[in-house]
């Protein structure tokens, strides 16, 4: 990590060194750390310093964007010069605006030392106490243990000048038996918070529960969906059509829905890049502080999320500060979504079905009709059937085709916690309840 | 670089590294995206850095930094080092990584012409072209033609003896157009969905597939789409066109014969797979006509290169052969358990194993995993064809972690009815289970059809990796698959 005044050393460097009639620039560092398992021993152990500095020039009417990762002097200016110089080769763009001038975005403060600072030591001796648990009960534990330190400086010429850094801790394990297997993930941004024990024993209880599967017959079933499986819809959602592009386009579910009720009356949605119980950003990608923004009340269409480009297209609209990193042509997108919890507990729903199929998450999940929000998937690491209230047997994984608002408008009961879920792939977090859903559609089967 | 090299490898065994490489790595990307109209993308990216891979206390670690000066090479070592120490703490068994691997080499992407040299102006002419005639064609709400190069610069150098300089050249192009109407909206893409088609070679690439003239058509079948009929729900027979079957080969062939998988070690993020080791050599994949082979040596190919990330030749090698299940995609320290289990299986990888850039470790990866052309022509399948669906161009995939059950979706469909091509349809899907699919398998088109189809999008890993892998496929029949799946 080099700090906000490196930085920001570096965003002006790359400022002076400007000539266009706008410039933005971005620089990201990342010092991150994975410690992966499988088989019940370390296997791949790694660790990443980068820094990403990001160019955007706008000459008149038309932009340009180069990258690099040097830092030199040399490096930088040439990246300037190549982000101008594609600029002058591009079309007029007539809907370009201009760059957003400077708003203080809210400080957030999700930086943890120590999770900067764990070591390799100290990431394998938490993934220890995981292996020993699966070692016990004759199970194979794979997984991963990861510790992250970010810091992100967005200017403009226009005087725009954001920092912001964080820290990100995770650990998920699938524990596998000859036939089952079991799941379970924390995320925080400190380090201490998170119990590889609890993580360990939650995944072996269902690894053990889950043995020897029986198939059922595909078809309608009310459905108890863990956290992580809610959270894979809400972001499906959220890429799908919660974004003003997708309705300026024409290809949104929210199209010609806004004011109107689209889910259930029990669905509250809602974006927030500054709520700590997620994983914050204050900004977006062109410094723009972040709006709380509510997409869906009480299962009534709301609002969509802007950036500066798909705000000026529209009367009376401003950036909420939902921008990606330009260049970007998926347009503005939810990055810290949250669904309102309910009050009911997963045993309490448990309790109240006659007959139905308990989801631990969902695996693999592809959108077949984003207008229709359809969205196919296999349930994974934990299915059971539900009779009369409890739960009686492992079911063999199913695949299911359904509609996400339908499921949504068929939800009986929502879990009083709230779950931060943080994406495989990216420090973004999902902020989702568990859900009782009746009427959910499965297709298929495996073995 | 040379240096480099030496100094990381010196630092990584005075350390206590006993097997130790480097690779030192620059990835350019230049993106162009017409939408509309506009050139919406046009960006350089550029990144460097190198990474360290070491065993010590008979385990792995592998650090990684943007810097390459001497004294992060030391920092970065040394970490290495520290980080594989760790993870000997839960070590079961010391790391064997077979026979030694020694090769001084280099590779460079055949090509015609330099795509990085060919002027901005002709490549954004190229688009605004293909965008042009995509939007001519009323209906059609967004038109995206891409056009991406990419060219990886790597050194590999390890404590084993190797020195190999690589660089690997891509071109893709593509077009996406979408048609909207109340509550519907199509899709059509060409040459490929999701993005762009992408191969190993220049501009020349781009030139082949002549997104211009193409545009309009595909847009037009987007148009279309929107007012066409369901796909109907049944058990029928289909025919999957190129780039849906390589992408079929890929899920249901290319993820399951990867060895890291079989043994476990990706169950965590992309689960496990259905062709355990018991079954190498023993298990019927698919129908006699079935044959498959992992290559990193066809020209063109995405999965093309020179040498893999742990410095090992590339190679070809039988996958499947006559429906029977022979081989599988191995990196070293695989190939070496596999044969503790068949003592006659290869002492040596097949040279699978890649990382995407500087800042990730290599991992099993497909190169140009390709089902081989048959004996048909199209026509003649389709005029062999009783009752079915002529599915083209895939919209979605989705496959359970054993790689046993899928669900396809493609953009664009045909009733076929007594041996002609009937009605398009819209919305089709068809879902399967891996070994019954394949075995229902009675037609391949010929070499006239065959194509190695690029996939630039394969996600696999903790932390995360992409690569780009390539399947050779022409168009086939599957009998008896349910299709229809969507309400």
């Amino acid at each position: 990590m080099l700090g906000e005044s490196r930085l920001a050393e570096i965003a002006q460097q790359v400022l002076r060194q400007a000539k266009a009639d706008q410039t933005e620039v971005m620089v990201a560092g990342t010092d991150s750390h994975l410690t992966r398992f499988a088989v019940n021993t370390i296997h791949q152990n790694v660790s990443e310093t980068d820094v990403a500095v990001r160019v955007r020039s706008i000459l008149g009417r038309k932009t340009g964007v180069a990258s690099g990762n040097e830092l030199s002097e040399a490096a930088l200016r040439k990246l300037v010069r190549s982000a101008e110089t594609v600029a002058g080769f591009q079309e007029e763009n007539p809907e370009l605006g201009s760059l957003p001038g400077p708003k203080p975005a809210q400080k957030v403060d999700v930086f943890v030392e120590r999770t900067a600072e764990c070591t390799p030591v100290e990431r394998a001796r938490g993934v220890e106490k995981i292996l020993k648990m699966s070692r016990k009960n004759q199970l194979d534990a794979a997984g991963a243990f990861s510790t992250e330190a970010n810091e992100t400086y967005i200017a403009n010429s226009l005087g725009v000048s954001a920092y912001h850094r964080g820290t990100v801790a995770s650990i998920l394990t699938v524990i596998m038996g000859q036939n089952s297997s079991g799941y379970a993930t924390a995320a925080s941004i400190d380090v201490a918070n998170l119990d590889p024990e609890s993580v360990g024993r939650i995944a072996v209880e269902k690894a053990l529960s889950s043995k020897n599967p029986t198939p059922i017959e595909p078809g309608e079933y009310t459905v108890i969906l863990e956290e992580a499986a809610v959270a894979d819809m809400l972001f499906t959602l959220g890429w799908m059509g919660l974004g003003a592009l997708a309705v300026q386009e024409g290809r949104s579910f929210m199209n010609g829905k806004f004011g109107e009720r689209i889910t259930g009356e029990k669905v509250t949605i809602w974006d927030d890049g500054a709520d700590p119980r997620g994983l914050p950003l204050p900004f977006d990608f062109e410094g723009v502080p972040k709006q709380k923004v509510t997409l869906i009340e009480k299962g009534v269409a709301k609002n969509v999320v802007y950036d500066s480009f798909t705000a000026g297209r529209e009367e009376g609209k401003v950036s909420t500060g939902h921008s990606l990193p330009a260049p970007n042509t998926a347009g503005p997108i939810p990055l810290n979504l949250f669904m309102a919890p309910g009050k009911a507990t997963k045993e309490e729903m448990l309790a109240s079905t006659k007959r139905g199929i308990w989801v631990t998450r969902f695996h693999y999940t592809n959108i077949l009709h984003p207008v229709q929000t359809i969205l196919t998937g296999m349930t994974r690491d934990g299915t059971y059937l539900i009779e009369n209230g409890k739960i009686v047997r492992p079911l063999r994984n199913l695949r299911f085709t359904q509609s996400i608002l339908e499921a949504f408008s068929n939800i009986e009961a929502l879990g009083k916690d709230l779950v931060l879920l943080k994406d495989e792939w990216n420090s973004v977090g999902t902020c989702a309840p568990a859900a009782k859903i009746r009427d959910f559609r499965f297709t298929g089967t495996t073995d | 670089m040379r240096d480099y090299a030496n100094r990381a490898l010196n630092q990584a065994q005075a350390k206590g590294a006993t097997y130790a490489d480097i690779r030192i790595v620059r990835r350019e990307t230049q993106n162009i995206e017409v939408r509309n109209g506009i050139v919406q993308t046009l960006s350089l990216g550029d990144t460097y850095g190198f990474g360290i891979r070491v065993v010590a206390d008979g385990a792995w670690g592998f650090a990684s930094s943007h810097r390459l000066e001497n004294a992060e090479i030391d920092r970065v070592a040394a970490l290495a080092v520290a980080i594989a120490k760790a993870s000997a703490i839960s070590k079961a068994s010391d790391v064997d990584l077979g026979p030694a691997e020694c090769h001084v080499g280099t590779y460079t992407t055949p090509m015609k012409i330099d795509p990085f040299q060919v002027s901005l102006e002709k490549k954004i002419d190229y688009l605004l072209r293909s965008d042009k005639e995509a939007r001519a064609v009323p209906g059609v709400r967004v038109a995206e033609s891409t056009l991406g190069l990419e060219r990886n610069h790597k050194i590999f150098a390890s404590t084993e003896g190797s020195y190999i300089e690589q660089t690997l050249t891509e071109t893709g192009v593509g077009v996406v157009v979408t048609a909207v109407s109340e509550g519907e909206m199509q899709q059509r893409s060409y040459p490929n969905s999701f993005g762009r088609h992408q191969g190993t070679g220049g501009y020349e690439f781009a030139e082949t597939w002549d997104l211009p003239g193409n545009a309009r058509r595909v847009a037009e079948e987007a148009v279309a789409l929107l007012s066409a009929p369901q796909c109907p729900s049944g058990v029928t027979s289909i025919i999957l066109d190129g780039p849906q079957l390589g992408l079929q080969v890929h899920e249901s062939c290319g993820h399951p014969i990867e060895l890291d998988r079989v043994f476990g070690t990706e169950a965590a993020y992309a689960g496990t797979s259905f062709l355990t080791p018991e079954k190498f050599g023993d298990f019927q994949y698919g129908s006699k006509i079935v044959n498959i082979v992992s290559d990193a040596v066809t020209p063109g190919g995405l999965g093309t290169y020179g040498y893999d990330d742990e410095g090992v030749p590339a190679q070809t090698t039988d996958i499947v052969k006559n429906g029977q299940f022979v081989g599988y995609l191995t990196s070293r320290e695989t190939a070496s358990q596999l044969r503790k289990i068949h003592p006659n299986a290869p002492a040596r990888s097949n040279a699978a194993m890649r990382a995407d850039g500087w800042n990730r470790i290599p991992i099993i990866r497909m190169n140009n995993v390709s089902l081989l052309p048959g004996t048909w022509t199209l026509d003649d399948v389709i005029a062999d064809t009783d009752d079915g669906i002529y599915m083209i161009t895939n919209k979605s995939w989705s496959i359970d972690d054993k790689r046993l059950n899928f669900q396809f979706g493609t953009e664009l469909a045909y009733e076929i009815k007594k041996g002609k091509r009937g009605r398009m349809v819209k919305n089709a899907t068809y879902t399967g289970m891996t070994p019954k699919f394949w075995a229902g398998c009675d037609a391949i088109c010929n070499k006239d059809y065959w194509h190695v189809w690029g996939t630039p999008n394969c996600g696999k890993g903790q932390p995360g990796q992409v690569a780009h892998t390539g399947h050779g496929a022409a168009p086939a029949r599957f009998r008896n698959v349910q299709v229809g799946v969507m309400k």
